[in-house]
């Protein structure tokens, strides 16, 4: 007979409220939105009048989850770039000829003179000797200088591959190195790129890594791509300062000549430096993450020859004391010189893990775009045209809405009913959903909804017409409404599984708007097979239990 | 009184002019790749490459002023066209120009965009860029080749899910049904030549999952009804299912319909040939769940010893069938 579990029925009500609880805020879009910014600007930067002011808009004892709006909602900026990963293979090679040429020289009566050979293909060092019979104890010795590759994938693999073919000698970057490279060069990118991008303050841009070398960048509320290619292209200000106190807070005075910066982690502590930089990111060469003589992760850094003599100068007239790296008014570190540090390189050591030192190797290098930026594709939608889109979305969805209803009501009566109330959860459920794992809407979403309103009756209506059937063989009304989804289950699985495989592989290799269409397809799938299901269900066999009606008409 | 769109017991003869709709069908099928190789697809910037200008202005759009002033930087193909809709205010003139992707540029050119852009607002001052994007013939291209997996992808995956859940007759019946459906929608871009971009192929993708909703609903009932009469001929099962779902099937698509509709008169130009596609999708898709899906599985003939729905594991096409009791 029509039973259901008290607490089945407790849970599903619950999962209603619930998805309708986490929805509602999007009814009140802008507002809690302007609480939301205000909240987050708090913890970033401070309290203020206003801003306490603003996060008071809604109140914090609600919920404040929204659906992100996309770009061809909100408006703002989408850019497609490519990186040139190739590009720093030659800066590479450049780096590893003086390796190369110290090591050749240590075996200098097998090999006779060494010479680079100039036009070498990019990415690769092309050395000559002289002596040709010399060659195998040169391979040996460049052998020698070889680094495993920091990386996760590849371990135990060298960083270089070396050749010789007659009196010439071919150095090369390994196919796990230049794996490692790319992948280095394209985590500095995005690290890079953030950093710009948050500069100008906008709101959730994303910025991920696309397939191989690609970088997509969308950011919402900026005026066109072309600025936020201007902005992309800024170089990073990296620069070297002596630190004159690490205790300093945001309302220390400041001297003639000194300057208060804010430590990157730690947004309380600040640092009183000097104004005038020891040396500037321009200086450096590479940094890379590696390990002490201990083991522990480190980063070590390398500055060009001027650099290098001035840092030697500097950390030997300072022993004891600190000097900060500063990246675009922030403290990245501030270590204190335990021994002077001549050789133009140095090593950073301190409670890193691998992931920190590597991150920190990525911060080092942020003075610049590792390599150069190609831009495949960009977009800029205008914040009219999204808002023209939302009302035009807004205005359907209610007349489909509407529609759907009354056309229910007319064919099922209070059956009808029953699923419209089931409908309108539905909708509920969905942006429940789409707000707490934060998904994005996006235009075609829209119609997604649209088209799930129109759906989303189907298995109610296989019920239905199911329940009918069975009415006519008269076995009495509960029995009829027992069968009705106990048989319209199977059509109502396989019809929606089927539609849900779509909705993945549009997921899955949709781009864009297009995922987010995806997105609320494939929510709208499962929350409209669970209304109809259960909640739909649990009305009629709550009404059932109410009335006992002898006869019933779907 | 309740409001039926068919009555309560209906007795159609679905299978009367099976040789004359198979063949409609056919026909349309070929029709439509004939046409999507002769006259083309009218292919949006994902596919081909290329910059699309949306421009909106108080005054009235004056096309051949338009033309005049991007045609003199030599840009090789410019289309400009002024869009119409009834949600725009008066005041909303807009036109969408598109620019062939530059000759020898693997990426965007942004330098060419800023001059179009700045000899536009030359003409009207007041001109606003709502909407400013550029595809280069890199992406372009992989664009192509990932649209084409995901349409490949979607009715693999449905030929075997089906094949699980049924037999494969139906397996091939409803894929037919999604291939139809499929090529007849791109036959429609092909005649009225509107737009074909990514967003088409996630309407082609909504298209096969609508349909295929329809088809499987069908099938479950012939599937059930095969089991109850299991000497009657199958054209006879195969009718008798079609009429006891025809009114579900006309509900759901009626709902649909009425939510498209709202969508395509009033969910502005921007959507308007998603939507479009998808209408006419769940159109061609309700005809296909009956008239090809069926005309296929009738023709391949199915096993007629189904096992009784109570009983697990009887041969390879029932055996997931009961998971939902």
């Amino acid at each position: 007979m029509l039973q259901i579990d008290a607490w089945k029925r407790v849970l599903i009500w619950a999962v209603c409220l619930a998805g309708l609880f986490f929805a509602f805020p999007n009814g009140f879009y802008s507002k809690v939105e302007q609480h939301n910014d205000a909240v987050a600007e708090i913890e970033a930067l401070g309290s203020t009048p206003e801003r306490v002011e603003e996060a008071a808009s809604w109140p914090d004892y609600l919920p404040a989850t929204l659906v992100n709006l996309g770009l061809d909602l909100r408006g703002g900026a989408h850019l497609l770039a490519e990186v040139q990963v190739e590009d720093v293979y030659a800066d590479r090679m450049d780096g590893y000829w003086i390796g190369v040429r110290d090591a050749l020289i240590a075996v200098r009566e097998q090999v006779g003179f060494v010479e680079r050979i100039p036009d070498a293909p990019n990415g690769e060092l092309h050395v000559r000797i002289s002596e040709a019979e010399g060659m195998p104890a040169a391979l040996a010795a460049v052998r020698a200088i070889a680094q495993p590759v920091v990386s996760v994938t590849s371990i135990g693999a060298l960083d270089i591959d070396v050749s010789g073919q007659g009196d010439r000698m071919i150095v090369t970057l390994s196919d796990d190195e230049k794996r490692a490279t790319d992948s280095r060069t394209i985590q500095q990118s995005l690290e890079i790129i953030r950093r710009r991008v948050d500069e100008v303050g906008t709101r959730e841009p994303t910025i991920q890594r696309q397939g191989v070398d690609r970088i997509l960048i969308q950011v919402p509320g900026i005026g066109s791509a072309e600025e936020l290619k201007a902005l992309i292209g800024t170089t990073a200000r990296l620069t070297f300062h002596p630190v004159i106190s690490d205790r300093a807070t945001s309302g220390t005075q400041t001297g003639p000549g000194e300057i208060l910066v804010r430590d990157l982690e730690d947004k309380d502590q600040f640092f009183l430096l000097e104004t005038t930089a020891i040396l500037s990111g321009e200086d450096l060469v590479d940094a890379q993450p590696g390990f002490d003589q201990n083991g522990r992760p480190s980063v070590s850094f390398r500055f060009n020859p001027s650099g290098a003599r001035i840092f030697g100068q500097f950390t030997s007239e300072n022993v004891g004391a600190l000097f900060a790296t500063v990246l675009d008014d922030e403290v990245i570190t501030a270590p204190q010189i335990r021994e002077p540090i001549t050789g133009g390189s140095g090593q950073i050591t301190g409670n890193f893990t691998v992931e920190s030192s590597t991150q920190l190797a990525v911060l080092l290098r942020a003075g610049a775009l590792p390599a150069e930026m190609t831009f495949l594709e960009e977009r800029t939608i205008g914040p009219e045209l999204g808002q023209d889109s939302i009302d035009a979305g807004r205005i359907a969805c209610l007349i489909a809405f509407g529609a759907v209803l009354v056309f229910m009501v007319l064919s099922y009566g209070l059956f009808g009913l029953f699923a419209n109330i089931a409908l309108v959860l539905n909708v509920g459920l969905l942006f429940g959903v789409l707000s707490v794992i934060g998904a994005t809407l996006t235009l075609p979403g829209i119609a997604g909804i649209v088209l799930t309103i129109g759906m989303a009756v189907d298995a109610n209506v296989l019920v239905f017409e199911r329940i009918r059937e069975e009415l006519k063989t008269a076995k009495g009304p509960s029995r009829a409404i027992e069968l009705g989804y106990e048989r319209a289950l199977s059509a109502i699985f396989d019809a929606n599984v089927t539609t849900f495989i779509t909705a993945v592989i549009l997921f899955a290799l949709g781009s864009g708007p297009v995922k987010g269409f995806a997105v609320t397809l494939g929510i709208g799938i499962i929350t409209s097979v669970f209304t109809a299901i259960y909640v739909t269900r649990l009305m009629i066999v709550m009404w059932f239990e109410r009335k006992r009606p002898r006869t019933i008409e779907v | 009184m309740r409001l039926r769109l068919v009555p309560a017991e209906t007795n159609f003869d679905f299978f009367r002019y099976r040789k004359i709709t198979m063949g409609a069908s056919i026909a349309s099928v070929i029709a439509s790749i004939l046409l999507w190789l002769f006259v083309g697809l009218n292919f949006g910037i994902d596919f081909r490459g290329g910059t699309t200008i949306r421009t909106e202005a108080a005054q009235p759009v004056d096309v051949a002023d338009y033309r005049s002033a991007v045609e003199s930087l030599d840009l090789g193909d410019v289309s400009i066209s002024e869009v119409f809709d009834p949600t725009f205010g008066d005041d909303q003139n807009v036109s969408m120009i598109r620019i062939q992707a530059q000759e020898g540029q693997e990426s965007v050119a942004g330098d060419v965009i800023g001059q179009v852009l700045a000899a536009l607002q030359a003409i009207d001052p007041s001109l606003k860029f709502t909407s400013v994007e550029s595809v280069g013939p890199k992406v372009s291209g992989e664009l192509i080749k990932t649209a084409i997996i995901a349409v490949a992808a979607a009715l693999a995956a449905i030929l075997i899910y089906i094949w699980l859940r049924f037999e494969w007759q139906f397996s091939v019946g409803a894929v037919a049904a999604l291939f139809h459906d499929v090529i007849v929608t791109i036959g429609i871009f092909s005649v009225l030549q509107i737009r074909f971009d990514l967003a088409t192929i996630a309407a082609l993708l909504t298209i096969v999952g609508y349909s295929i909703n329809d088809t499987v609903v069908i099938f479950d009932r012939l599937r059930e009804n095969l089991r109850k009469f299991k000497t009657t001929p199958l054209k006879d099962v195969m009718n008798k299912s079609v009429n006891e779902t025809l009114s579900r099937t006309l509900m759901t698509s009626g709902t649909t319909l009425l939510a498209l509709f709202a969508l395509l008169i009033l969910g502005g130009d921007v959507i308007r040939g998603f939507v479009f596609a998808i209408t006419w999708g769940v159109i061609v898709g309700t005809y296909s769940s009956v008239y090809v899906a069926k005309n296929v599985v009738l023709a391949l003939g199915v096993k007629r010893d189904w096992s009784k729905p109570t009983d697990g594991g009887g041969g390879a096409g029932t055996q997931f069938a009961n998971i939902d009791a």
